[in-house]
């Protein structure tokens, strides 16, 4: 054996080493929520310009023929000095959005009146504005900028549309409203055909079936169905659900049908583990009291396991929440504009969101993608604790 | 809409039933063999069978939506009502209602082996159907890989050629940057975890590192993508190095990190279940905690080590969304993982994102691909299964 020192060194470089691991793990956590955070929550505001606009009476009949949108546009104009050439003056109409007309349009009564609307500003006013890419505006824009902010026509307001529209062409005009329904279809319908069939076969291995090569077999094929890629899933749905049963492509319905054989085997092992820790005692003792198999299950060890079975249940979901191969495979990858009305229509799911937009090249939509992810994390985080707390609240000490 | 009537309207006659069958089981004079309940829910459900029965025969004849209606509550109904007659003091409800919990739950568990069958023959059925266009030689040790477009006009499956070596090789190289970042990590912090860490310090710790494997992998797709994949071809940039802004690097990179505590948990676990006699035996006999580690301790969790790093493989290999976002779609042979690469799970999603016919080689070629990227993981996920059993054995 060399010097004792030399070995102490070793002991402490060891250590060290190990430590040095574990933060390198946690600083690549921190760094990669860090920058989501970073470059998401940008798209929570919303920059907005204001408008001294002259509102005509609107009834419901007239409505559809006023151009709210050619309003805005003069209203602009009248603020900044006037452009030398039809180039310039669409650049400056470029500042807003092409929603701005429905803005304006919210504020038209039956009475005309004047008012000063907040229209919505277009995405790269948006973003020169929050700091990020200011080339994309030319000079001529960036002086009628200025010029709006002296008079402190531009502001930055709580971005409502990003919860409540779906998905767009413009940035500013995008939300996440239909992937989230898109979502809550999919996920719904994974859960209520998952965690049923996933507590019958529980118990049904648990409690019921002999020992045998069956059960073996059984139990081999559920511990690889848990572990086999994802992919593998869509590319049954693909095949079975869309080509063999013709269900309709791109339907959330398809979708909770995959994520549903996804998440059965987790539900499955979930279940049997915590029908496994109820204790012999409480079976035996109904078995005395001449209670028959069935009755045991479903007046005692069932109940007791509640807890457990919830827990996997959600973690279940939670993972089912943010899953994205199987679904591009079944076609739940599209430009889907209008909120899904049921889960027979088409529709994207949070997940495909940020992947769509993940892939946009302005930077606009990098921003709203991030935004989705720090949403999607945030369901997570909110699902994760609630199984953290019903297990601490429920858990038992047999 | 006449549909959701139906249903309605048959759960409210199958209510009816269990209540009424409930009532007259609880009218009965005597002491009864099975308690009210279990007659109900005897009748209920034969009834509910015989409606559902009712409604597949009239929707065999064709039957208009209301004579689905009828028919369905009418066979449930009657079965119901005749039943709900031969109820007695005597009759044993409750053995057949258990008889059929047992029934239903031993479906639902054989529902597991459907989806395998399921999986292995919709796979099996398509590669096969590939196969009749593409010689399995070729697809297997064909060094070729491009589905899109024909080489000659007037070859057998005139779209592509389909030689899958590069896309495997570029898997390969993916998957080892993956666990070249997760093995060194993932097994340092196990052996902190397991032999250095107080109790405190690791029940906050290793849920920390667990919730790298509980964010969605679209998450570390959109990192790899935007953050990781540029920052690396700048850095080459810098340094007069050609790194790809699809490179290897960064999709294996942010997988490596993603799988680290495949490797730390298991490894965490093995290391503690390691008898206290072994770890004892050597620091009574004078070497450092580090040594012993390394010595002893090490090599008894070895083959628990080695499941959870042919676990994480198996993880890496059928990973999708991190190479779908950051890996690029060009199959290339080579081992450099600074190029452009591209991998088994990318071309499956390729292939079958957008327009599919679905007699094309193109399309089933995937298919092919899904049945390799099955047995892979299959054999790596049962090697695991099998290494930790024979290391529980021997320690439990």
């Amino acid at each position: 054996m060399n010097n004792l020192a030399a070995r102490h060194r070793a002991e402490q470089r060891f250590r060290l080493y190990g430590i040095l691991a574990i933060l390198g793990a946690l600083a690549a956590l921190t760094f990669l929520i860090g920058t989501i955070v970073v470059g998401g929550i940008d798209a929570f505001r919303k920059t907005v310009v204001a408008l001294d606009i002259a509102l005509p009476a609107v009834t419901s009949q007239n409505r559809d023929s006023v151009d709210f949108e050619g309003m805005a546009k003069m209203a602009l104009r009248e603020l900044v000095p006037p452009a030398p050439s039809r180039e310039q003056q669409r650049k400056l109409n470029a500042l807003l959005s092409t929603a701005a007309g429905d803005d304006v349009a919210a504020r038209a009564t039956g009475e005309p009146h004047r008012a000063r609307v907040w229209v919505r500003a277009s995405s790269s006013l948006d973003q020169y504005i929050k700091g990020n890419e200011a080339g994309r505006l030319d000079p001529a824009q960036r002086d009628a900028v200025t010029l709006l902010q002296k008079q402190g026509r531009i502001a930055t307001r709580f971005n409502t549309e990003f919860f409540t529209e779906g998905d767009s062409r413009s940035p500013e005009q995008a939300g996440i409203l239909s992937a989230l329904v898109g979502s809550l279809y999919a996920v719904g319908i994974a859960m209520v055909l998952s965690l049923p069939l996933g507590i019958c076969a529980a118990i049904y291995l648990e409690e019921f079936a002999r020992r045998g090569r069956v059960t073996d077999f059984l139990e081999v094929n559920i511990n690889n169905l848990a572990a086999i890629p994802s992919i593998l899933y869509g590319l049954l749905g693909l095949a079975v659900f869309l080509n063999f049963f013709g269900l309709p492509r791109s339907s959330p319905l398809v979708g909770g049908l995959v994520l549903a054989l996804m998440t059965l085997p987790a539900v499955i092992v979930t279940t049997r583990a915590s029908l496994r820790t109820v204790p012999p005692s409480i079976r035996e003792a109904a078995y005395g009291i001449g209670a028959s198999r069935w009755q045991v299950v479903l007046h005692h060890v069932l109940p007791l396991s509640v807890p457990g079975i919830m827990t996997g249940a959600i973690l279940g979901m939670a993972r089912a929440l943010g899953e994205t191969a199987p679904l591009l495979l079944i076609g739940m990858v599209a430009f889907i504009a209008d909120v899904p009305r049921g889960p027979l229509s088409p529709s994207t799911a949070l997940p495909i969101q940020v992947y769509l937009w993940a892939n946009a090249a302005e930077r606009g939509f990098a921003e709203l993608s991030s935004a989705c992810i720090m949403v999607l994390l945030l369901v997570m985080l909110v699902l994760n604790a609630a199984a953290i707390l019903i297990r601490k609240r429920f858990e038992r000490q047999w | 809409m006449t549909g959701l009537y139906t249903a309605l309207a048959l759960i409210a006659m199958i209510l009816l039933l269990y209540f009424s069958a409930r009532q007259r089981a609880r009218g009965l004079p005597g002491r009864l063999h099975s308690q009210p309940t279990y007659h109900g829910i005897l009748i209920a459900s034969l009834a509910l069978l015989a409606g559902l029965c009712g409604l597949g025969a009239a929707r065999i004849v064709a039957l208009p939506q209301a004579g689905l209606l009828v028919c369905a509550l009418a066979a449930s109904g009657l079965t119901g009502l005749l039943l709900r007659r031969r109820i007695s003091p005597v009759f044993p409800a409750r053995p057949y209602v258990e008889m059929g919990l047992s029934l239903l739950t031993g479906l639902a568990a054989s529902l597991a082996i459907l989806i395998t069958l399921g999986i292995v023959f919709s796979l099996i059925f398509e590669s096969l159907r590939f196969f009749h266009f593409v010689g399995i030689g070729d697809f297997l040790l064909g060094l070729h890989w491009s589905p899109q477009i024909a080489i000659r006009a007037d070859q057998v499956a005139s779209s592509g050629a389909f030689g899958a070596v590069p896309v495997f090789l570029g898997t390969l190289v993916v998957t080892l940057v993956a666990l070249a970042i997760a093995v060194p990590s993932g097994l340092l912090a196990a052996v902190y975890l397991a032999n250095y860490a107080g109790e405190r310090t690791r029940a906050i710790v290793k849920p920390a590192i667990e919730i790298l494997a509980g964010i969605p992998t679209v998450v570390y797709g959109f990192f790899a993508a935007i953050v990781v994949g540029p920052r690396l071809h700048e850095i080459g940039e810098m340094l007069g190095i050609a790194i790809s802004n699809e490179s290897a690097l960064a999709a294996g990179g942010v997988m490596g990190i993603m799988i680290i505590p495949f490797v730390s948990s298991l490894s965490d676990d093995v290391m503690r279940a390691v008898p206290r006699g072994l770890r004892e035996g050597s620091l009574a006999l004078g070497a450092t905690l580090s040594e012993t580690i390394r010595r002893v301790v090490i090599p008894a969790a070895l083959p628990g080590i080695a499941g959870g790093i042919l676990l994480a493989t198996s993880r890496a290999i059928g990973e999708t969304m991190i190479v779908v976002m950051a890996a690029g779609l060009a199959a290339h042979l080579t081992l450099n993982p600074l190029s452009a690469t591209t991998t088994v799970t990318v071309q499956i999603v390729t292939l079958l994102t957008g327009d599919q016919e679905f007699d094309s080689p193109k399309t089933l070629v995937a298919f092919a691909l899904g049945l390799t990227l099955f047995v892979l993981t299959l054999l790596l996920n049962i090697g695991a299964q099998a290494v930790v059993a024979r290391y529980r054995e021997r320690y439990e």
